[in-house]
């Protein structure tokens, strides 16, 4: 047989039939459900008197649109009116179809992206789609996880299938050692400003090389996350003894004897040696720096000791995004002052997150220059594990605000938002204009840099603390 | 829903790339949960001066009349040409909805993101990738000669603006269906059943951790 790739392994074992129209049917083994693009979803099932074709390969929870603050009252304490609506519907949907959801007040509920593999819902080599663009985080497993649209979560829960077509192989291999306070955060914000938010439009990017195997399962999960910013539908990286140690014991996961034998099958999915890539990049990992988006796209990213765009006149995106974001061409970096600081998101509120985050805080206080700053993690686990090692108390006294977990200011839909003009550094996704809240200014960096910035009030090298 | 071959009528430009679905229908918009009312939304922080929110009346707004949208010259369009990497970012659906709604039923680029790209068509809008080559020209001609005219031939495959070499465009062959037979997605794949079936069989031995019932 020929040399294959991971995706291409994956694909095949996952082939259900060509339909007549050229496309491809795909088997889905796990499916993920928020509020948010579900509604029209289940909508679409009940007029079409479907049901769920394997109800229990579904998990759902509520994470876009709710409070981070005090769930005493669980959903009834959702002020907006319309987003309890969201949340009620969500569990109406959930009862009625008998999907298995972590509700609001359940300790499992959490961003989809963080339950997924805290849970062993998430395990390698499988196919997992979510009506939601950052399920490429779930690669990190070396599955290959899609985000989908409204209609495809509807086809998916009819049918157990995507309609889909083969993507291209692409290999971005990463080699040597990162510099001490370079995170996976950077090395994915470093791979966007290389080869920018289209770079990788049609296909799946497969994450290789010494530094990647040396990141953390954590770590290897921010990388995935941020695939979709580089334009690819899915990113992932091999399974290996890491990723196995990491699923095992799992709520979710295999046991016993399945567990023995999906290893087997796992550590048979790597790329085979002599396998080809449509396309390929190869970066060092010395190169990298602590890196800051300066404008309104994932790819307008520079490093701590550089500046923005100096000359901006002929380019009339980057003339844009700088007016957006209100900055000078030719500011330095570590120049630019920040009001608000996020620590969450599907990128960057995991338990490793937190704690590399508390370390730079101990024994600190934020400048008085912050108007807010908040730590959200990613799950109620997440949150009790914090708990129990007293992280908690290392933000709060450092002048953090500890929430509850969900999505907040990543995209804040609930009340956690940036004013007009506020420039927050944030250890989410996506800085695109409005973001984080109307007219609010967001820069990308990692938990550590946010940490570090938090102290001076405006970003610093956090290599140097 | 069926689309005839030919789509007709007036397209308006939106010369920026990188247009994410964050911009198209922000975030405040999601939580409509049907799909339906989200046009007067379409492009909110951008076509008006005010921030927007689910319910909040076009009479209460401020229109910013600089937005190419909000000119008279383009009321009533259903074609929009953006720049390359256009409805990147979000998986939102609400994008295409607040589209759709607004009228507008073809959009083309030089790229898309994946995901949106995938939403149009399941939801009737024809999305066209042409070259970076003739979008500029289509640019230009819009903007020396005020051009808004357009015909697409979707079984040809083929964009005629007035002034402009027919351009050529491909798509493939089960979305090109999907358009013109308005197909029902899921009851084509449903068609499948016994592969989804068998399938089914041979995975809960081979792999027995994933269908767990
Ligand atoms: S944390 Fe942000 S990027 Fe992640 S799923 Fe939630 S809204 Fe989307």
């Amino acid at each position: 047989m020929s040399q294959r790739t991971l995706y291409d392994k994956i694909w095949d074992d996952h082939f259900v039939a060509q339909r007549e129209d050229g496309s491809t049917l795909m088997y889905i083994d796990r499916h993920l459900i928020h509020e948010v693009t579900s509604p029209q979803a289940f909508d679409g099932l009940r007029q079409n008197s479907l049901i769920p074709r394997q109800v229990g390969t579904v998990v759902a929870t509520p994470d876009h649109n709710v409070p981070t603050t005090d769930r005493s009252k669980d959903i009834e304490g959702i002020k907006d009116p319309i987003s309890k609506l969201q949340v009620v519907t969500l569990n109406d949907n959930c009862d009625e179809f008998g999907i298995n959801q972590f509700k609001l007040n359940d300790e499992r509920q959490g961003i989809v992206h963080v339950i997924g593999p805290e849970q062993g819902i998430t395990l390698p080599g499988m196919t997992i789609v979510c009506g939601d663009s950052h399920t490429s985080t779930h690669g990190a497993f070396g599955s290959l996880a899609m985000g989908i649209g409204t209609s495809e979560v509807e086809h998916v829960l009819a049918t157990q299938c995507l309609v889909t077509q083969k993507q291209k192989n692409m290999l971005i291999e990463i080699n040597g050692q990162l510099q001490k306070g370079v995170t996976a955060k950077d090395v994915t914000m470093f791979i966007i400003g290389k080869i920018g938010t289209a770079g990788g439009t049609e296909h799946v990017i497969e994450y290789a090389g010494s530094a990647i195997e040396n990141l953390t399962m954590e770590g290897r999960m921010t990388l995935c996350n941020m695939a979709i910013e580089a334009g690819a539908r899915a990113g992932m990286v091999a399974p290996d003894e890491k990723t196995f140690d990491y699923v095992a014991n799992r709520p979710f996961s295999p046991k016993g004897s399945d567990f023995d034998k999906a290893v087997k099958y796992w550590a048979s999915l790597k790329t085979d040696p002599d396998a080809s890539f449509n396309a390929t990049y190869s970066f060092e990992a010395s190169e990298i720096l602590p890196q800051v988006t300066w404008g309104t796209s994932p790819e307008m990213v520079a490093h701590i000791e550089d500046c923005v765009p100096e000359t901006i006149e002929d380019d009339k995106t980057v003339k844009s995004a700088l007016d957006y974001m209100g900055l000078k061409p030719g500011t330095k970096i570590k120049d630019i002052e920040v009001d608000q600081i996020f620590i969450g998101s599907c990128t960057n509120s995991r338990i490793e997150d937190l704690r590399a985050a508390s370390k730079i805080l101990i024994g600190n206080k934020i400048s008085n220059k912050i108007k807010r700053a908040i730590v959200v993690p990613g799950s109620g686990l997440v949150k009790k594990q914090a708990e129990s090692e007293g992280l908690d108390e290392i933000f709060k006294s450092a002048g953090f605000e500890w929430r509850d977990a969900g999505c907040s200011m990543c995209l804040g839909m609930n009340p956690d938002q940036l004013k007009e003009y506020e420039r927050c550094a944030s250890t989410s996704n996506r800085n695109f204009e409005g973001r984080q809240g109307y007219k609010g200014r967001t820069h990308l960096v990692s938990p550590i840099m946010a940490a570090a910035a938090s102290l001076e009030g405006k970003f610093m090298d956090v290599r140097e603390i | 829903m069926k689309n005839s071959n030919l789509y007709s009528g007036e397209f308006a430009c939106l010369e920026k790339a990188n247009i994410d679905t964050d911009q198209i229908i922000p975030k405040q918009f999601l939580k409509s949960i049907t799909k339906k009312g989200l046009g007067p939304y379409l492009f909110d922080a951008w076509r008006y001066n005010d921030e927007g929110y689910l319910g909040k009346k076009l009479a209460d707004r401020e229109i910013n009349s600089d937005f190419v949208l909000n000119k008279s010259d383009y009321e009533g369009i259903n074609v929009l040409i953006a720049d390359e990497n256009f409805g990147c970012g979000s998986s939102r659906e609400h994008a295409v909805w607040a589209l759709k709604d607004f009228g507008i039923n073809v959009v083309i680029a030089s790229s898309f993101g994946d995901i949106f790209f995938n939403n149009c068509f399941k939801n009737g809008v024809l999305a066209i990738k042409v070259s970076q080559e003739s979008l500029n020209e289509i640019f230009k001609e819009q903007k020396e000669n005020l051009q808004k005219q357009i015909e697409i031939d979707l079984i040809n495959q083929k964009i005629k603006i007035p002034n402009i070499k027919s351009i050529n465009f491909d798509i493939d062959d089960f979305r090109k269906n999907c358009l013109l037979e308005g197909l029902d997605d899921i009851g084509f794949s449903l068609k499948y059943e016994s592969e989804i079936t068998n399938y089914e069989n041979k995975i809960k031995k081979l792999r027995p951790w994933i269908l767990n019932d």
